[in-house]
């Protein structure tokens, strides 16, 4: 940890990279059956904002609270998820982004709209302050441990490296492939995706309720149009054709501008060219499997060289 | 996905849909009071008000649609070209003493080569290996990150403005409100002399765009080059020429964009592209992706959400009611108003 | 089996298939010809699902179907293949084929998720029938190759494949002659005999006449959207209106 640490990248930031891989995999699910989704920064909003309610003003218990937080980011997905999910490409991005939005501004104005509501009905009580407007919820104490996080981690890894093999995962990589065949072979198209834009819009709450415990602090800004375009970089950059891809994505671009701190005012510009050469000469992503047999085998030939003292290459 | 560069719906039809909505709009101004049951002072100058901002959103909105109809892909660095170009034109007055009126054309090249070097660094490398659409998406938005950081950098974060007293030396006192009354239809309403230039400039560049597309062999080239590229190399038109020609237009549009909405508000900063953003994608939603009119209709659409919903006192409305407005319209008309159905081939 | 009636399909304002009437007789092959552009291929999706006709009733063994997505009409027993190959590029041969099989599996999404032996036994199963299937067309040893890189005459006989994989009663062939030579054409038609033999209905869609005549009990005919005759092949063959829209069409050309 000493090493991290000497690195800029301290427990707070250890756990924020666990965080952020957690919802660059919830991305991860819709891209895999080819949806162009960048809703989850909504969903991430609701379990953030659902979770901190619950353990600030109704005094429930970390965890049951965190899986609240899930369950209602997947039961709003699926009225959500439902109309939306008919749009391909990038009017399902727009559309997806347009959603992100209208909760960010929902949780900005909720107050003001209880507010208009008691008016409204002549209700005689205080409303109550819920959301606090762009303040945010203050004074959260920090409960999210980076142990809860690595076992998180583990098992939603665990379901995505088995998803691949899978019933779910093959009509999944059908659907992305090919729309109509798929349903032509047998696949409800309409089910899969809805599934599966809903156990990712799990994923992020799951994702925002664990954030919301870490920060002290949350406010609407944090879960706009920044925030969804973060999570699909992490995803992106982390490459899609590996379940371990958005994994390393969304633990590497979390760290990386933590690592660049040093640079002060020059971080911004070096993270957003290191994002470039990224896209640029990886296009499978960190996370490409190519990528990392040609690492080993190179490795290897290293290695090779130095115990035998000559290359692979002549014996390949 | 096929795109289409203003091939939109009838003429008849468009003009059609673009008249009724105007007239929504202007109805809108004298009904709401009525509607709600809360004063509304002087409806129209919210009509003036939603056709200066409205006219800046759809220049702006433009490049979007431009990039996305010939190359079928969201320029996301778009915003920050805006944003420069805004410092283009802000800066060479404080820094150079340029006089205001050769700050647009400067800002409109400097938009440009901004948006060609976006266009070589970001997109290019890809387009070359055919990688996957969300790609390009996010290598556009790590250049929009390298463009912030720049500006950050170079003019920090404190909001800056056009200086007052080179504004003060416009001609007809230009940022003076003006009272204006048309007596026969009993309208009256204040306006300054510069948001009437905002208008003209606005509309100029737009027809001008629409005339280049429409008209001319480049934007014929363009056409064909969005409609297939195979083709068009068929036809020995430069693909990649075409590309940077795109890229260059939409950054000049962007630039020009950006002087106008710093003549319009003194509050640039190197965050002003992003909040404009989101603002452009709505916009060229609601008009039609890849269709200029649209772009038009739908920045006079969005202004209207804005100003009518502070109008009636719900100002935290503004913000929501034109993503409402973007998600009813994807799901029920996803062409947007003016576009054109995709054609669905057997 | 397949019974259209008064189908229609309109795109705007084109009539780009108007009141076909077809039967398609349990355990026959029936042959769809036409000139490019007749409208064959939106007939063959408004079959499948793919689009669905603007008017009209197309019933399936009496389950009237006009209506149904494409994955319920696949459950009750239709496949087909399709004009430009369509396979799932980025998957393995064997994969294509068991992703083809979605609808014969019972496992639930938790099942997926968690692995269950359920959901094991059942892709084992899966698999099983699709190595039996690779074997028949003769690609058992391309099983693990990407789909995208075979070879296209390898690529056209995966998709038939493909389409008996969802153990179907009646099969649409979309051109499955297109880019072949006669050889593999005639080898083709006895693919197509031989699924006959299995109790299997097919429609073949066609320009090729040599395989239409090599394979079809009835042939229909489909010009500018109209079914112009129906017949035999040699009554295709002699009938003057099929000369002229088939012929005519080929001179001009």
């Amino acid at each position: 940890m000493g090493f991290l640490a000497s690195v800029g990248l301290n427990d707070f930031v250890i756990t924020l990279m666990f965080v952020n891989a957690i919802l660059a995999m919830s991305i991860y699910l819709t891209l895999y059956g080819g949806m162009f989704s960048l809703a989850n920064a909504g969903f991430m909003a609701i379990g953030s904002y659902v979770s901190v309610i619950l353990t600030q003003n109704h005094d429930w218990p970390f965890l049951p609270a965190i899986l609240a937080g899930m369950v209602a980011a997947g039961l709003i997905a699926i009225p959500i998820g439902l109309p939306v999910l008919r749009l391909r490409d990038i009017y399902l991005a727009i559309a997806t982004i347009g959603f992100v939005e209208i909760t960010r501004i929902v949780i900005l104005n909720f107050d003001k709209i209880v507010d208009e509501v008691y008016t409204r009905l002549h209700m005689t009580s205080e409303p109550p302050k819920i959301t606090n407007g762009p303040l945010g919820i203050t004074g959260i104490p920090v409960q999210t441990k980076l142990e809860h996080l690595v076992i998180a981690v583990i098992i939603l890894a665990y379901f995505m490296m088995r998803m691949h093999r899978s019933r779910f995962g093959r009509a999944l990589a059908a659907i992305r492939q090919d729309e109509n065949v798929a349903a032509s072979q047998g696949i409800n198209v309409v089910y899969y995706k809805n599934v599966a834009f809903v156990l990712g819009a799990m994923m992020a709450g799951l994702g925002g309720g664990f954030s919301g415990h870490l920060s002290r602090i949350i406010q609407p800004g944090s879960y706009g149009f920044g925030t969804a375009v973060d999570i699909l970089a992490y995803s992106v950059l982390g490459g899609i054709s590996s379940w371990y891809g958005p994994i390393l994505g969304g633990l590497a671009l979390t760290a990386l501008p933590e690592v660049l701190r040093p640079l002060k005012e020059y971080t911004g510009l070096i993270n957003g060219i290191v994002l470039l050469i990224f896209i640029a000469y990886l296009p499978g992503g960190l996370g490409d499997p190519a990528l990392w047999r040609s690492a080993r085998k190179s490795a290897s030939r290293i290695s090779n060289f130095i115990t035998k003292g000559k290359t692979a290459d002549a014996g390949a | 996905m096929p795109v289409s560069i203003d091939f939109p719906i009838s003429k008849l039809k468009s003009f059609g849909v673009t008249a009724l909505v105007l007239i929504g709009i202007g109805l809108l101004a004298y009904e709401l009071p009525d509607i709600l049951g809360k004063q509304v002072l002087n409806p129209e100058q919210h009509v003036t008000t939603v056709i200066w901002t409205g006219s800046v959103y759809s220049l702006f909105a433009l490049g979007y649609a431009l990039v996305f109809s010939i190359l079928g892909v969201l320029n996301l660095s778009h915003s920050a070209v805006f944003m420069w170009g805004g410092y283009i034109g802000v800066m060479s007055v404080i820094r150079y003493d340029i006089p205001i009126y050769y700050t647009l054309p400067l800002a409109m090249l400097g938009g440009g080569l901004i948006g060609v070097a976006v266009d070589l660094v970001a997109f290019a490398p890809l387009r070359r290996r055919n990688a996957p659409r969300i790609s390009q998406l996010i290598s556009s938005l790590g250049a929009s990150a390298v463009l912030v950081s720049l500006a950050q950098l170079e003019f920090g974060t404190s909001p800056e403005r056009f200086p007052r007293t080179e504004l003060k030396k416009l001609p007809y006192e230009a940022t003076k409100a003006r009272e204006y009354t048309v007596n026969s239809l009993g309208l009256d309403f204040r306006i300054t002399p510069l948001q009437i230039a905002i208008i003209v400039i606005a509309f100029a560049l737009m027809f001008l765009l629409q005339y280049l597309v429409a008209r001319t062999r480049t934007g014929k080239a363009m056409r064909v080059v969005a409609f297939n590229q195979k083709v068009a190399g068929l036809l020995s038109i430069s693909v990649g020429g075409i590309f940077r020609l795109t890229f260059f237009l939409a950054g000049a549009l962007a630039g020009a964009a950006g002087v106008l909405y710093a003549l319009a508000y003194p509050s640039l900063t190197p965050f002003t592209g992003d909040e404009m953003a989101l603002k452009g994608l709505t916009v060229i939603v609601l008009g039609g992706l890849g269709s200029i009119r649209g772009a038009v209709l739908g920045g006079i659409l969005v202004a209207a959400f804005e100003v009518y919903a502070t109008a009636i006192g719900y100002s935290w409305l503004k913000d929501a009611l034109p993503f409402v407005a973007l998600f009813l319209i994807l799901l029920f008309r996803p062409q947007g108003l003016l576009g054109e159905a995709n054609v669905k081939r057997a | 089996m397949l019974v259209l009636k008064h189908v229609s399909r309109q795109f705007g304002g084109l009539m780009a298939l108007q009141n076909v009437e077809m039967h398609l007789p349990a355990g026959n092959i029936i042959g769809l010809i036409g000139p490019n552009g007749a409208g064959k291929t939106t007939l063959i999706n408004c079959m499948t699902g793919l689009d669905h006709p603007t008017s009209g009733h197309i019933e399936f063994n009496g389950t009237p179907i006009e209506k149904k997505p494409a994955h319920r009409i696949t459950a009750l027993g239709m496949a087909r293949t399709y004009q430009n190959i369509r396979l799932f590029g980025e998957m393995t041969v064997l994969e294509n084929l068991v992703v083809a099989q979605h609808g014969l599996g019972r496992a639930t999404l938790a099942d997926s998720l968690l692995q269950t032996p359920r959901h094991r036994r059942e892709i084992a199963r899966l698999r099983d029938n699709a190595l039996q299937l690779l074997k028949r067309f003769h690609l058992d040893q391309s099983a693990d190759v990407v789909a995208g890189n075979l070879p296209y005459g390898d690529q056209r006989r995966l998709e038939m494949a493909r389409a008996l994989a969802t153990n179907p009663k009646l099969i649409l062939l979309d051109e499955p002659t297109a880019g072949m030579n006669p050889v593999e054409t005639t080898e083709l038609g006895e693919q197509i005999l031989r699924m006959k033999a299995d109790g299997k209905t097919l429609m073949v869609v066609e320009h090729d006449m040599s395989l239409i005549a090599q394979v079809c009990d009835e042939i229909y005919v489909l010009n500018f959207g109209q079914i112009i005759a129906h017949g035999t092949h040699q009554e295709i063959k002699n009938n003057p209106v099929v000369v002229e829209a088939y012929l005519g069409q080929e001179e001009g050309a």
